[in-house]
């Protein structure tokens, strides 16, 4: 299934693609490697300290009343509730399937889950305990989380989590590819693994962790959006670094400017790390003054979390009832 | 592009308000003038109100010093000279900087409201700026006062006795902090002229000086107008003159000074140049650009109130930029979200009106943000010109406000052309990944800080000051203790 990367290169057809395009989209056809690394080479730099201060600086903004009600509420409709754990089971995956539909057993308000995120092998279960809810399987694929086996492996990994139910496919890149400067071949993955998921939602997982830079991270955003990403997303939660504020703001400005050159709004999706609902809301200022506020949906932005759900809940009901309630009021999910 | 991306506005999402609470602090109805350790009633009884510029209320009255009442501090300040600040060992005077230090920490939320208030600048730059910075300053000076053998100013270098510092209004603590800091490390004994509109937290710092012990007559605190400071210039009793605000004032203040023996550092306007190259980093490059001229609604001296940006990515830049302008969150500065509060007087609305209303004359391209600017108070929505010429008054002139002229150039040497082509010299931005560039451009600029990179960025250890018309001496780091030590 590899190509070799210096022959011409396919894009995803904009028909393929999980949203609606606008008709005047201009994604520009890559027709090599070689062209493909002039594009990300003539992407901006990234002033690390200027990022980093920008992004503290909007961790200062103080969300209040009913700003904070309506983002808590949000925030809980974009969180992808996640178990990736050699020990899940049926039963796990039973139980958090439940969380996703009703996170407040109390609250029938309370609004789902965008999506529960599992191994390829519990897609089946978890697609037949949401039955017809909103709530979308995610299935993480391509020998996640290191991305290390053949192409045949990957792909058969995506075909089965397709097969089982898959509503959108989390792919992690080839890091290692990425890092040696193999931007076709990390391309083609990218594009193959499109090419299969069709109308799914295809997230591409960048692993900022051990791309190290925020340069990196920009070229990896650009690469995966021309390779035909829905979404681009942090991390896998499965190294040191997982998400950061200044990560997310430099994706964010990049699927802003693709957005401008091309017309296709793709998401983003943080993982890793969020626990607390105060750190959720700390990206959702960001998304709504880095890319605006059309993001500010499931389909947009994406929390990747397990823990970080009850602490919504926490945040949520603080805010009606004027006091903090035991953890015990929710389930342990 | 579809609708729903254009229809994307940046920072759409309204925000609840969330103000800071002004009760944190309380003013007193009328202060006096703080001389001699204790607050003294002026000698004429006469006083001024100080108001917030963006309600237009009346915070407090404060007293109007005349001459006879400056002779009084200068006095005072004379005999703490020589009675008790001289006779401390460096040691022992850092024990006060160290413990003015920590005390503006501890009553920080206090003096952040009571600068958003008199002054107008939003509560979460006199939070995160102005009175940290303060301390900074304090804290950085303590640790010199006993090392002033070791600063390079020879073997024992000696205070110059009273200091006459003159300050004003667009950073009114910080710009204390940075006058008393260094001189009192230095030996030297103070008085201190605040701004007409902005005197309240001067005097919230006297009484942290009360707190701290400081003796009596180390620093006094004067407030009043025009005619106090001049009083202050012209006292045979004052040793040194440091004055911060405008060319013009610094300029008569230089003539009255000459021939005296007063030592003079003078901190003055700017025209700053923010030069942006193609290879620049564009989006932080941006918000540098937004920090370097709506960081305290552009009242800043360091301004980076030109933009030159290469004409390859000019177009590219300003849509960036107008984009951005529009996302400005103004309004009440007491709100933590907000990003450009008031204007800090009439006066100064009415010269930045005067000065946009040119551009617009001269032919320039106006751009100004959309945002709604409250009914009361001072307000002037942040505005950009484009197509700006080297021969515009726009592109001459300090403005002090919210107010950024856009010119482009082609060329290394152009940029430096023009950034130079200004009777001011105080500071430049330059924006490039590309270093020899960046340094090959600092190198030959005529300005006193330049920054790579950034804007507007501010430590105690970093000597601050300008050339040219932008005056001289400088403040911050081992440079700043010069201006308080007899090096002659």
């Amino acid at each position: 299934m590899s190509r070799v990367s210096t022959a011409p290169l396919r894009l995803v057809t904009r028909d393929d693609r999980a949203v609606q395009l606008p008709s005047n989209s201009s994604l520009p056809s890559i027709e090599s490697e070689a062209q493909l690394r002039g594009l990300l080479g003539a992407l901006s730099g990234v002033d690390a300290v200027g990022a980093e201060a920008r992004a503290a600086k909007l961790a200062t903004r103080s969300l209040k009343k009913s700003t904070k009600l309506a983002a808590l509420d949000l925030a809980i409709s974009m969180v992808d509730l996640t178990t990736l754990e050699g020990a899940d089971t049926p039963g796990r995956v039973t139980s958090l399937c439940a969380k996703a539909l009703h996170p407040d057993a109390n609250a029938p308000e309370v609004p789902s889950v965008a999506a529960v995120c599992v191994y390829p092998d519990l897609v089946a279960h978890a697609r037949t305990v949401l039955g017809a809810s909103t709530v979308k399987v995610a299935a993480v694929a391509t020998a996640f989380p290191s991305g290390r086996a053949s192409m045949a492996v990957k792909v058969l990994d995506v075909k089965e989590a397709l097969d089982a139910g898959a509503d959108e496919i989390d792919m992690v890149i080839d890091r290692g590819a990425f890092l040696a400067g193999r931007y076709g071949q990390v391309f083609d993955e990218v594009v193959a693994i499109k090419e299969l998921c069709g109308a799914t939602h295809l997230k591409v997982i960048l692993e900022v962790g051990e791309l190290k830079t925020y340069d990196n991270v920009r070229r990896a955003s650009w690469l995966a959006m021309l390779a035909g990403a829905d979404f681009i997303k942090t991390s896998t939660g499965k190294v040191g670094v997982s998400a950061t504020l200044p990560t997310a703001l430099v994706m964010l400005e990049s699927v802003r400017d693709f957005a401008e050159a091309t017309g296709l709004r793709v998401g983003v999706k943080v993982a890793g790390g969020i626990r607390s609902a105060k750190d959720a809301l700390r990206y959702l200022v960001v998304v709504n003054e880095t890319a605006g506020s059309s993001w500010l949906t499931p389909d947009g932005f994406r929390f990747g979390a397990s823990s970080l759900l009850n602490d919504l809940l926490m945040q949520r009901l603080k805010q009606h009832r004027g006091a903090y309630v035991r953890p015990d009021e929710f389930s342990g999910d | 592009m579809s609708d729903d991306l254009t229809q994307s506005r940046l920072g759409a999402m309204t925000y609840d308000p969330a103000p800071e609470s002004a009760a944190i602090v309380t003013f007193r109805d009328a202060y006096g003038l703080f001389i001699d350790g204790r607050f003294t009633d002026p000698s004429s009884h006469d006083s001024f109100a100080t108001i917030n510029p963006a309600t237009e209320t009346v915070l407090a009255r404060v007293a109007l010093a005349s001459a006879s009442d400056v002779d009084v501090a200068v006095k005072a300040a004379r005999r703490a000279y020589e009675t008790t600040w001289s006779k401390l060992s460096g040691a022992q005077r850092a024990k006060y900087l160290y413990r003015i230090a920590r005390l503006i920490q501890e009553r920080s939320r206090e003096l952040a409201v009571a600068e958003t208030l008199d002054n107008g600048k939003p509560i979460r730059e006199s939070r995160d700026v102005d009175v940290p910075l303060a301390a900074a300053h304090f804290f950085y000076y303590a640790g010199w006062a006993d090392k002033l053998e070791f600063a390079g100013y020879g073997a024992k270098p000696t205070a110059l006795g009273v200091a006459g510092q003159i300050i004003p209004w667009n950073f009114p603590l910080l710009m204390a902090a940075w006058k008393l800091a260094p001189a009192l490390a230095a030996g030297n004994t103070c008085v201190l002229k605040p701004a007409e509109t902005t005197p309240l937290t001067a005097l919230l710092l006297a009484e942290i000086l009360q707190q701290a012990d400081l003796p009596p007559g180390v620093v006094n605190i004067i407030t009043g107008d025009g005619t106090t400071g001049s009083a202050l210039v012209d006292h045979p009793g004052v040793d040194k003159i440091a004055f911060t605000g405008s060319t013009e004032v610094g300029r008569l203040i230089q003539e009255r000074v000459a021939a005296s023996h007063k030592g003079l550092t003078l901190e003055l306007g700017g025209k700053g140049a923010n030069i942006v190259f193609e290879d620049a980093p564009v989006d932080e490059m941006i918000e540098g650009i937004i920090d370097g001229i709506f960081f305290n609604q552009g009242h800043v001296c360091c301004a980076g109130s030109r933009l030159l940006v290469q004409e390859s990515i000019a177009d590219d830049v300003l849509r960036r930029l107008v984009r951005r302008v529009d996302q400005l969150r103004v309004g009440d500065p007491l709100d933590k979200n907000t990003d450009v509060g008031a204007i800090n007087s009439a006066a100064q609305l009415a010269r930045i009106n005067e000065l946009a209303a040119y551009g617009e004359h001269e032919g320039a391209t106006r751009y100004t943000s959309t945002c709604v600017l409250p009914d009361k108070g001072y307000w002037f929505a942040p505005t950009v010109f484009a197509d700006v010429a080297q021969s515009h008054r726009i592109a001459r002139e300090e403005i002090f406000g919210p107010v950024l002229s856009v010119l482009t150039f082609r060329t290394p040497d152009e940029a430096v052309a023009k950034a130079n082509n200004t009777k001011y010299g105080l500071a430049c931005g330059v924006w490039s990944e590309k270093g020899s560039r960046t340094l090959w451009v600092a190198q030959r600029l005529r300005a006193g800080v330049i920054w790579a990179n950034t804007y507007n960025r501010f430590d105690p250890t970093s000597p601050f000051g300008g050339v040219r018309e932008s005056g001289f001496g400088r403040e911050g780091g081992r440079h700043g203790l010069e201006a308080y030590l007899d090096v002659h």
